[in-house]
């Protein structure tokens, strides 16, 4: 079979020779992906298997990269956005206000509070957005449809509630520089309302459903552990680190938007399996409910955008009637905006950990370099170390506990 | 909590003496530059010390520079995070415009290992004493490295998208 698959030259080739030389057993390669329904994305791994059990991994990436960072070396600032909701898509708002905050850092811009908040709210709601889709997913793939079907109405939900706010769903491409484009409607408020009231309850359906399920414990627990040292230095961050026990997360070590106003708790796990993992997902969306509850709660009065008119797009009837106006927003539409020579790096916590922007700019309309720190890419060189040893159907569950996102992956 | 800054230049320059030099605070991250021979062993030492301990690689890229002289066009760019003191620290490496070499910290961080390939990929930095170092968001069979500046993002026969009709040149 090896012959079929891959060059003689490779180094499954031999080890299978060798082997079957050995002892007489025999090893066969399983290509898996890179579009296969299991894995939920373009990955693709060459397994080196023993019958079920995998004992060597080569993943193989790069099939949706989109050279985003040397298109955006090429374009202002405005026009960077769009290209950031389509790394992590399943909560774009984390990166589009992870990239404005970047930006905000580099101009001094101080944002107005009720934004900050409002900012909070979205950045939540795509968090529980996310973690809905990896935990029901792995749901899925542990054999569990229905938990899926209970809870995957609800980012819908989500959705409907970004529509009312940026008036697209899923590449959301939210906000502007200081702030939001239009002031929250109330419908918005409504929605997001009712979807407080009536998602937790559905999500404690969810958890009843599998937390204490035999066939989901006997399917994760011990599956794709991976030691807080082990995570530390493959550069683990995010959920998939707290799983391990280490309480890592940029919203406490290094509050943006004004996280510093709070009070929340970093769930954590022990053991860093495919379990823990899950757990502090379903404990997270807990606590991000409850900062959308206190945010809610607190929302202060005032601007919903910082009052900077040289980056800020002016109100569209003002564009067609005073001269100011018209002139700021060709500018704005241009890139032609002042912008300062610096080197900014800015994290946010995101749905799968650190993300990163660092922003070199050089005085000209668009970045001199932009590199996204992305926590995906990072962390999945760890995968072929995670499978190793393990039968092939848990190589798919650990795939999808670690909430691999092709975007963000391959960028 | 965290690390003085003061602290962390008198210890560098008291070590590495004349390998190391401009210190800066570049907005909220203190960074400093490194000579590309030492890099490795200067990582090291951040890592290993007790009372710097930054345990952590954020993030590592390339940058090119291709106006600079000759030995400084590319930079290597990396970000170390010490959580117990919650103090990150940016380390710069300047290399040569026609040979970029830089020692590899693969083994210090495993997290770097794709980190470098990636540089490597983009603008054919050599990462010497990489375990695998071949492409890894491009295909194998590509031959030029696309995030250097003189790489073209578009076709350069199009003539629907003229900068000078906006007063100004094309960046790229």
């Amino acid at each position: 079979m090896s012959e079929l698959l891959l060059p003689p030259e490779h180094r499954y080739a031999k080890i299978i020779d060798e082997k079957r030389n050995e002892d007489g057993s025999e090893y066969s390669i399983l290509n898996l992906g890179p579009t296969h329904p299991a894995t939920h994305g373009i990955f693709q791994n060459i397994l080196l298997m023993d019958g079920e059990r995998i004992i060597e991994a080569e993943p193989t990436i790069g099939y949706i990269h989109r050279a985003f960072e040397k298109i955006a070396e090429n374009r202002p600032f405005y026009q960077i956005t769009p290209l950031t909701d389509r790394m992590n898509y399943c909560s774009s708002p984390i990166n589009n206000m992870a990239w404005w905050m970047t930006v905000e850092k580099l101009l001094n811009i101080e944002v107005p509070k009720r934004a900050q908040y409002l900012r909070v709210i979205v950045m939540e709601l795509a968090r529980i957005a996310d973690h809905i889709i990896c935990n029901s997913i792995l749901g899925v793939d542990t054999g569990a449809y229905t938990g899926f079907l209970y809870v995957f109405q609800f980012r819908e939900k989500i959705y409907e509630i970004y529509e009312e706010i940026c008036g697209a769903r899923l590449t959301t491409n939210m906000g502007r520089i200081g702030g939001f484009e239009r002031e929250w409607s109330d419908e918005a408020f409504r929605k997001l309302n009712v979807f407080l009231e009536e998602f937790p309850v559905a999500w404690k359906e969810f958890e009843n459903l599998f937390e204490r399920n035999r066939i989901f414990i006997d399917r994760t627990v011990n599956v794709g552990a991976i030691s807080p040292e082990k995570a530390m230095a493959y550069g683990f961050t995010g959920p998939n680190l707290r799983a391990t026990g280490v309480d890592y997360d940029v919203r406490i070590a290094k509050p943006y938007s004004s996280y510093e106003d709070f009070d929340f708790k970093v769930p954590v796990g022990k053991s860093g399996d495919t379990y823990d993992r899950f757990c502090v997902r379903n404990a997270e969306v807990w606590e991000s409910l409850s900062i959308i509850r206190q945010a809610l709660a607190k929302l202060p009065e005032g601007p919903y955008h910082a009052d900077v008119p040289e980056y800020y797009l002016p109100p569209k009837e003002d564009v067609y009637t005073t001269m100011e106006s018209l002139i700021y927003h060709f500018k704005i539409v241009m890139g032609e905006v002042p912008v300062p020579v610096a080197e900014i790096y800015h994290p946010v916590e995101g749905g799968n950990g650190e993300l990163g922007f660092y922003l070199i700019t050089d005085g000209s309309r668009t970045p001199y370099r932009l590199h996204f720190r992305r926590p995906c890419f990072i962390y999945y060189q760890a995968y072929p170390e995670m499978i190793k040893g393990s039968l092939l159907s848990d190589a798919i569950i650990i795939l999808s506990s670690l909430n691999v996102i092709a975007g963000e992956l391959d960028a | 909590m965290a690390i003085e800054t003061a602290y962390i230049q008198e210890k560098m320059q008291q070590k590495f003496a004349d390998k190391v030099s401009n210190f800066e605070m570049q907005n909220d991250i203190f960074s400093f530059e490194v000579t590309s021979d030492s890099v490795r062993e200067v990582i090291l030492f951040l890592k290993e010390e007790e009372d710097t301990n930054f345990h952590f690689l954020t993030d590592l890229c390339g940058v090119h520079y291709p106006d600079n002289e000759e030995s400084r066009q590319f930079c290597v760019v990396y970000h170390l995070h010490n959580w117990v003191e919650n103090t990150r620290i940016r380390v710069k490496t300047y290399l040569n415009g026609t040979q970029p070499e830089v020692a590899t910290i693969s083994d210090v961080f495993l997290s770097s290992n794709w980190m470098e390939r990636e540089t490597y990929d983009f603008y054919g930095i050599k990462f010497i004493g990489h375990p695998q170092l071949k492409r890894i968001l491009n295909m194998d069979e590509m031959v030029s490295f696309p995030l250097r500046k003189e790489f073209p993002m578009e076709d350069n026969g199009r003539t629907d998208k003229d900068d000078r009709f906006f007063g100004r040149t094309a960046n790229c």
